[in-house]
């Protein structure tokens, strides 16, 4: 049984049907997914999503699947590890970090946004599914795709580092790299969506693409007991996820399963690609574009698809949002691997370094529940961190040697 | 005949410039002003332009080129 109640325009209000559609016809504004909610509070409570698979399908009452869903059964419910030691380095209290480095199948929390777009598509009908991207969303359409059986396509630039191809054409879906500027690129992307009507999941599939970003936040909530953080600080690149989060919160409110409590959301960006934390700063609600220039390269995007929505999240709940430079990237990156045993991408290291800088800046109160977001693994980027980290001692295979090296490390 | 979407970028120091009127006239395209906001920094524009393919590549082409960001509706897709 669906609790949907059909797509309607975000900026106009506009109805529409049932449908892969995502731009509304009368003012172009996005369009999104209603819900009965009244309906679903009289159905859903704790126990029964408690007594459900650990996947993100747990909350499938408040996602846009009309019958059982059809993909990403092992996908979502990833860990919220209690923070202790980076709480200690940070000098605060209570501080977890939401682990999606460890996504299934492709560690990134792309993992749960194309589980719900290929399961939409899937629902629609179509056998071809598609994306243009620089790596995370090609990475887990191509391995979404393949465990579904369906045709899939995947757009590049031609400039991709050859390891970020390899962790999608191992699915072996159409990859086409393409020549030319970002903005040809992006133009030709949107024009193949157009022409070709397959499932593009951010295109025209983007109201149920985004929809299964707010399994994130509703994750956090169950994990910490059923209850919403305080403060949580959340990366922005497209700006899917940080507007979903504060819907996932307010949607928990609006449902029963969670108290109304006051929370505050805050945006990270990097300095080299930060035209919403810019925005943000300037006072402005029009967000100017600009050319990324970051090693942040999965959330180095110019012209965010809901970078407006990100702006009004971050302002209805009272946060902040602050940009770091790719040295306090790194610098975050290191802190939390050597801290709490994660090894997250450059996104990660963002959101830890900004939350650093909130924290300093007393936006964060430090006695305060605070939740970093991770959205992806630092094993996909090591060109990150290669010049950063401790490099190995070398020994001859003598334990002299070893006793040498081992006094001296005391000595230090 | 094509109808193709796009947002228009103006930044500062175009604001003032009447564009989609002189795009109008220089190329067989239908434009249609769908949604705008102005700024004191930056000006967006949802436009929808109508006419033959070739026209329309024409005229985002001479729009880029004189210094408005011209992207798709959908802005940024490559994630």
């Amino acid at each position: 049984m669906s609790f949907t109640t059909g797509l309607k325009c975000r900026e106009c209000g506009e109805s529409y049907g049932w449908k892969p559609l995502h731009v509304c016809e009368m003012c172009f504004g996005p369009l999104e997914i209603g819900y009965d909610y009244d309906a679903i509070a009289s159905v859903l409570s704790h126990r029964i999503i408690e007594s459900r698979p650990r996947n993100l399908w747990r909350y499938k009452e408040l996602l846009p699947v009309s019958g059982e869903p059809r993909i990403g059964l092992y996908s979502g419910f990833t860990p919220l590890v209690k923070a202790d030691r980076l709480a200690a380095a940070l000098g605060v209290e209570e501080l977890w970090v939401k682990d999606d480095s460890c996504n299934h199948p492709t560690f990134s929390y792309k993992d749960r946004v194309v589980s719900v777009a290929i399961s939409a598509a899937i629902e629609f009908g179509f056998d071809t599914v598609s994306c243009a991207s620089t790596g995370n969303l090609a990475n887990s359409v191509s391995a979404h795709a393949a465990r579904a059986g369906l045709r899939c396509f995947i757009f590049i630039p031609d400039n991709l580092e050859r390891g970020k191809v390899i962790g999608s054409t191992v699915y072996e879906p159409t990859a086409v790299a393409i020549s030319g500027n970002y903005d040809d690129v992006n133009r030709l992307c949107t024009e193949i969506a157009d022409k070709y009507g397959w499932a593009f999941v951010n295109i025209n599939l983007r109201p149920f693409y985004t929809e299964g970003a707010k399994t994130y936040g509703f994750e956090v909530a169950e994990q910490l007991g059923w209850k919403l953080p305080q403060h949580i600080v959340v990366p922005t690149a497209g700006g899917t996820i940080l507007p979903k989060v504060a819907q996932a919160f307010e949607e928990l409110v609006r449902v029963g399963l969670v108290k109304d409590t006051p929370w505050k959301i805050y945006t990270a960006q990097a300095a080299g690609c930060a035209p919403v934390v810019n925005a943000l700063h300037r006072g402005a609600d029009l967000i100017e574009p600009v050319k990324p220039n970051t090693i942040a390269k999965s959330i180095a995007i110019g012209n965010p698809a809901d970078g407006y929505y990100v702006l009004g999240a971050v302002r209805d709940s009272g946060g902040w949002g602050e940009a770091a430079t790719d040295q306090e990237i790194v610098e975050g990156i290191r802190l939390l691997a050597r801290t709490e045993g994660i090894f997250t991408e450059p996104a990660g290291g963002t959101t830890v370094a900004v939350t650093k800088k909130l924290i300093e800046q007393g936006r964060i109160p430090r006695n305060e529940s605070i939740v970093i977001s991770v959205t992806g693994n630092g094993y996909k980027t090591l060109e990150a961190v290669t010049d950063a980290v401790p490099v190995p001692f070398n020994i001859g295979a003598r334990l002299e040697e070893f006793d040498a090296l081992y006094q001296s490390l005391e000595q230090r | 005949m094509a109808i193709e979407r796009f947002y228009l970028t103006y930044n500062q120091d175009r604001i003032k410039e009447p564009i989609i009127y002189l795009v109008g006239q220089k190329f067989r395209v239908v434009t249609n002003i769908r949604a705008a906001s102005v700024s004191d920094h930056i000006g967006i524009v949802a436009l929808e332009l109508d006419g033959e393919q070739e026209e329309i590549n024409s005229a985002v082409k001479w729009i880029a080129g004189q210094g408005v960001k011209v992207e798709p509706i959908e802005k940024n897709v490559i994630e």
